[in-house]
């Protein structure tokens, strides 16, 4: 019963994968076993029906080929323009994916999904514009061959005889969310072609007689039935697993293709690595593929190839790695066990002579485990791959090999000229001795084929120069023979071993050399207080330890790339844009514009990216995966270290603003307190002078009296600038509450009662004014500001209006007054501070009033403006936001008891 | 003579404003002590036993919320807060824990006396126990739970009843938001200050003549209503 459950982390995982799907476009692939069998027109009909149900159709490229039928069904639909691509002094056409994304529509069409697009677009396959276009969540509808299918390439290549270099990887076929086989009988299709309604490409017309045989149509068309059968059989996997119908248990038995180096290692690499391909793609599990170094690559080009293998691998779903040891069989098995893959998928070795001690690797590894399974592909016998790239580089390498080799016979020779002197006076078993101890020499200094070149020429020279008789190589005594035969195989396995162990102790101490790099920079990393720094730091390391150019872009603010300084190179910003928006690397050695000289590296901190790094690596050749996960590490190390710095600036930002919001606040407080208090004293004292006996007299009380309204006055001013300092500053915390407007209305018309004394107050507020978010006490100072103008800068006796009304997103108050406005273009210079309407006025005032209101009002988001109506006299309108008032008034909280 | 005085107890540290509302208020027949730190004031308002207290709440050895608790563990004298404009929140906590009224820096003589005569008055009412209330045109019969304006029965929700009567029991006395809720909704609600405005506002449409100037239920700014007869 149990069983039969699904695993909620598997629906959970699925239910992940469903949402991630139904926010990518959706991909229809048609799918046929050669050119000619109608998949552009199936894609044309198809579409055309999506059209007429509605859906926003648009060809984004389609290859007619200059077919009647297909140009027909093409008619009319909206064809997006391709865009000019300049290419070897012609100008192409080629597809627009910036169009394209722009455009947005709901499918688009791209035909011949293999296609490659010029040098210099943005991604070298059209496949790789397809998934950028899923991503965006744009449908696409696609044609491809099976020929064309990654894993299946060189199995079509057999039997046709005609290798195909464009490919799609397996995987996007795999996860297409439809694919439409379009089949067509051989024959009918051999009649079409001699009608010659295929199209072939110039270079295919020449093999064209021997692709279209019947046989080769056959196998093709089997292909593509299994392929498709096989696709068919995975969705009915998965369903059966998603719903549980009976429980299919995923195998953990991961592969492991073992790449091997060496001659021709390319093309037997790529055989093992397809294969393998093919056979995790038939067991749905998840693969490896390891490359074991067990030297320095003196050939450059047999490292590239590796390099090649692995990328292949990669493309094909892979995880890959290349492995530095001093033997192949522990490395692998090692990696097999620490990444529980338990199939081994390795080369036939056939090797037609070996040593009877020595072992294959297969036999090494079944000797070191006897647990884990080989599986071995036949590889093809001519290694012809590697013999034509071979030559050029091998002239290259030349100079260097040959400076090995003669200085191991010159070694050699001077061990013989060195040893003659002592011939008599030692015994030849040491004299042996003295060569070996050369022959190690060599092999440490110039490595493997010196040190047996050293091994045979000792020998000679040690027979020739030593054993009588001298200057012969007749031997006297037979026994000297086994000595020849221990002191070449010793020279030989010493030599062997010592250089092997050079290049082992190379490779350590190069990994060591960039741990310790690494590890340095990071040390230097954690102390640095500017981004800046970090540039440096990060360009140093990779200038010192790869010797490699490289330019870091850190995002400011506003997420744009600023370039930091001490750049030694320049990156495309496209690229660099690209990579940043996306969080993925482009540019050199990646899918996307690998034309560009720099691989840029997205930074990705915790939070968020902090910019890219690029690295200009000099060369033409693939990046060594091993030396792109170095330069990973770097990238995020810089990242973490630009994050830090930017957290230490907002705390150290947050705590400065802080620590002066504090000071400010007290200081004003001070301010505010030490000048109130003797105003506040001042006030009352001529209050109670008025009380005093004897009663003063009418003069005296004037004299009181205006004593008083001076000292009211220096108040209202003081409380004036420090309101202004305070909303200056953004010391002002608004007290929001929601509440009704006609409160503040009251309670500034009441403070105000004095001032308007006598003048009729007309109100006028709409019925339906909702709550309104605001500070009451300032707002009451914005509407008290308003009225005192008012009453001062009108005439006695004049009435005052107050209206309000509530519009979409505000809700708008207005007071008019009856008197002679305001001066005319000075309607926002009120507003400014220390401005007064009429300058030689001698009303009182120093104008911060309404640039008090102004700055409340803006804290509360809301405006406040002053105009001259028409029918003269001045108006002032207050708008607040509406927002979103609270629903419930606490009306419900208490039953009806009253009646 | 002496004997007769209302006293009055002024805690404050700026001499130049005790010696005014010292004068003012003998002025006025009252009998004023003085008192420039906290801790000197308990001690007067212990051995005095003054009828109102005159408190700032700026005082330089402790907090004046901390002197009305004290006060109120064992006295409901009147008491005035003497406050600087623009500490809304300051003057909020001296009325939760018990002050009666409050005055804003600066002040004149005539506002401070009125404000003492009107805490005084209250004291008076207060003890009438009268069940029948009646301000501008409305009448209160508190016993029969009616509420009438120019003769004509005023219906009030059992919301603006509570109100109603909570604020007529106290009235020249300023009320916060806070006890308001507290008193007609329960403790639960404190944080719905809109409650309080929204009813206020009802209310004030029923018996005010103008809602937006009223004369008898009048707001205060930021802090919360005060009732006038």
């Amino acid at each position: 019963m149990d069983s039969e459950r699904p695993d909620p982390d598997k629906l959970l995982s699925q239910v992940q994968a469903d949402e991630a799907k139904a926010r990518r476009g959706k991909l229809k692939i048609f799918f046929g076993a050669s050119a000619g069998v109608g998949k552009t027109y199936a894609m044309l009909g198809d579409a055309r029906q999506q059209l007429l149900q509605g859906t926003d159709v648009v060809i984004g490229v389609v290859e007619t080929h200059g077919r009647m039928e297909t140009e027909v069904m093409a008619d009319g639909m909206e064809r997006l323009p391709l865009r000019d691509v300049p290419y070897r002094h012609r100008i192409l056409k080629e597809f627009d994916i910036d169009g394209a994304l722009a455009r947005k529509p709901a499918t688009i069409l791209m035909d011949e999904l293999a296609h490659s697009n010029v040098a210099g677009s943005r991604h070298p396959k059209r496949w790789q514009d397809v998934q950028e276009l899923l991503d965006a969540g744009i449908d696409v509808y696609s044609t491809i061959n099976v020929q064309h299918l990654e894993s299946l390439n060189d199995i079509v290549s057999g039997i046709t005889g005609i290798r195909v270099w464009e490919t799609v990887p397996d995987r996007l076929f795999d996860e297409a969310d439809e694919v439409v086989v379009v089949d067509f009988p051989p024959d009918e299709l051999i009649e079409r072609l001699r009608q010659g309604k295929v199209y072939l490409p110039e270079q295919a017309k020449l093999a064209s007689k021997n692709f279209f045989r019947k046989g080769n149509l056959l196998a093709l068309r089997e292909l593509s039935l299994r392929r498709a059968a096989n696709r068919v059989d995975d969705e009915m996997q998965a369903y059966r697993k998603r719903s549980s119908t009976a429980p299919v248990w995923p195998t953990r038995e991961s592969l492991l293709a073992c790449v091997e180096g060496g001659k021709g290692g390319g093309e037997r690499g790529e055989k093992i690595v397809r294969s393998c391909a093919r056979l995790a793609a038939q067991f749905d599990v998840p693969w490896h593929a390891v490359h074991v170094e067990t030297r320095n690559y003196a050939d450059e080009q047999q490292h590239q190839e590796m390099l090649r293998v692995l990328k292949l691998a990669q493309d094909l779903g892979a995880t890959t790695a290349t492995l530095s040891a001093p033997a192949i069989a522990p490395a692998l098995v090692r990696y097999a066990r620490e990444h529980n893959l338990s199939r081994l998928v390795m080369g036939r070795s056939h090797r037609r002579w070996r040593w009877p001690w020595q072992q294959t690797i297969g036999e090494a590894i079944e000797g070191e485990a006897g647990d884990l399974d080989i599986l071995r592909v036949a590889l093809p016998r001519k290694t012809r791959g590697g013999n034509e790239g071979g030559g050029k580089s091998r002239r290259g390498a030349a100079p260097v090999h040959w400076k090995g080799y003669a200085a191991a016979i010159a070694i050699c020779g001077a061990t013989t000229l060195a040893a003659t002197p002592l011939l008599g006076r030692i015994e030849l078993t040491n004299i042996v001795m003295l060569f070996l101890l050369a022959i190690v020499g060599v092999a440490l200094a110039f490595g493997r084929g010196p040190a047996v070149l050293a091994a045979f020429v000792g020998v000679g020279l040690f027979d020739f120069f030593f054993v009588p008789p001298r200057f012969s190589f007749a031997v006297s005594d037979i026994q000297y023979l086994i000595t020849f035969a221990v002191m070449l195989v010793v020279a030989l396995v010493v030599g062997q071993l010592t250089a092997g162990l050079r290049v082992q102790v190379a490779a350590v101490t190069e990994r060591e050399r960039r741990i310790s790099g690494l590890y340095e920079m990071s040390r230097e990393l954690s102390a640095t207080l500017l981004p800046e720094q970090v540039a440096e730091i990060g360009i140093r390391f990779l200038a010192t330890e790869f010797g490699f150019k490289s330019v870091l872009l850190f995002a400011d603010d506003e997420d744009k790339l600023q370039i930091m300084p001490g750049a030694t190179t320049d990156v495309d910003m496209g690229v660099a844009s690209w990579a940043f928006e996306r969080g993925v690397a482009a540019g050199r050695g990646t899918d996307t514009l690998p034309a560009s000289k720099c691989l840029v590296l997205p930074l990705k901190a915790t939070m968020r990216l902090r910019g890219v790094l690029a690295v200009e690596p000099g060369g033409s050749g693939l990046l060594d995966p091993e030396l792109r996960r170095v330069l990973d590490t770097c990238a995020s190390l810089l990242a973490i270290s630009v994050e830090r710095i930017h957290y230490i600036d907002i705390a150290q930002k947050t705590t400065v603003q802080m620590e002066s919001e504090r000071l400010r606040n007290s200081l004003l407080s001070a301010i505010s307190h030490d000048l109130r208090t003797p105003l506040a004293s001042l006030v009352g004292l001529a209050d109670t002078l008025q009380m005093t006996r004897p009663v003063p007299t009418g003069q005296q009380l004037e004299v009181i009296q205006s004593m008083r309204n001076s000292a009211t006055r220096m108040n209202t001013l003081v409380g004036n600038l420090l309101d202004m300092a305070r909303l200056e500053s953004g010391a002002v915390q608004l007290n929001r509450q929601w509440q009704p407007l006609e409160e503040v209305i009251g309670t500034a018309l009441g403070a105000c009662a004095s001032l308007l004394n006598g003048r009729p107050i007309r109100t006028d507020l709409a019925a339906d004014l909702p709550l309104l978010h605001f500070d009451a006490v300032l707002i009451e100072r914005v509407l008290v500001n308003v009225l005192e103008n008012a009453s001062k800068y009108t005439p006695a006796g004049t009435p005052i209006e107050i209206r309000a009304h509530a519009e979409t997103d505000d809700v708008v108050l207005r007071i008019d007054d009856h008197g002679p406005g305001l001066p005319r273009g000075r309607e926002e210079a009120i507003f400014e501070k220390f401005e007064r309407g009429r300058r030689e006025s001698a009303t009182p005032g120093v104008g911060l009033g309404l640039t008090i209101c102004r700055a409340i009002m803006q804290a509360h988001g809301g405006t406040i403006r002053g105009e001259t109506r028409k029918e003269g006299g001045a108006s002032f309108v207050v708008t607040l936001p509406r927002g979103k008032p609270p629903a419930d008034d606490g009306g419900e909280e208490l039953p009806d008891t009253q009646s | 003579m002496s004997e007769n005085k209302p006293r009055v107890l002024i805690v404050e540290d700026e001499s130049d404003i005790r010696r005014f509302v010292r004068m003012a208020l003998e002025s006025e027949g009252y009998e004023a002590y003085e008192a420039d730190t906290l801790k000197r004031g308990l001690i007067e308002a212990g051995t005095r036993r003054p009828e109102l207290v005159m408190l700032d709440l700026g005082l330089p050895d402790g907090d004046g919320v901390d002197f009305i608790r004290e006060l109120r563990a064992w006295t409901g004298i009147p008491v005035i807060v003497l406050s600087a404009r623009g500490a809304e929140s300051d003057k909020i906590g001296a009325l939760d824990a018990g002050a009666d009224d409050y005055l804003v820096k600066p002040f004149g003589a005539g506002e401070l006396l009125a404000r003492v005569r009107a805490q005084f008055r209250r004291h008076a009412y207060a003890d009438s126990g009268e069940s029948l209330v009646s301000f501008g045109d409305v009448r209160i019969d508190l016993a029969r739970r009616l509420v009438e304006r120019n003769g004509q029965p005023l219906h009030l929700t059992p919301i603006e009843y509570r109100l109603l009567t909570f604020l007529v029991a106290q009235p020249d006395r300023v009320i916060t938001h806070r006890q308001l809720l507290t008193k007609v909704w329960g403790p639960s609600h404190l944080e719905d200050l809109h409650y309080v405005r929204v009813h206020m506002a009802n209310l004030r449409k029923k018996i005010e003549r103008d809602p937006s100037m009223p004369k008898h239920v009048l707001t205060e700014s930021g802090i919360g209503y005060r009732f006038v007869l």
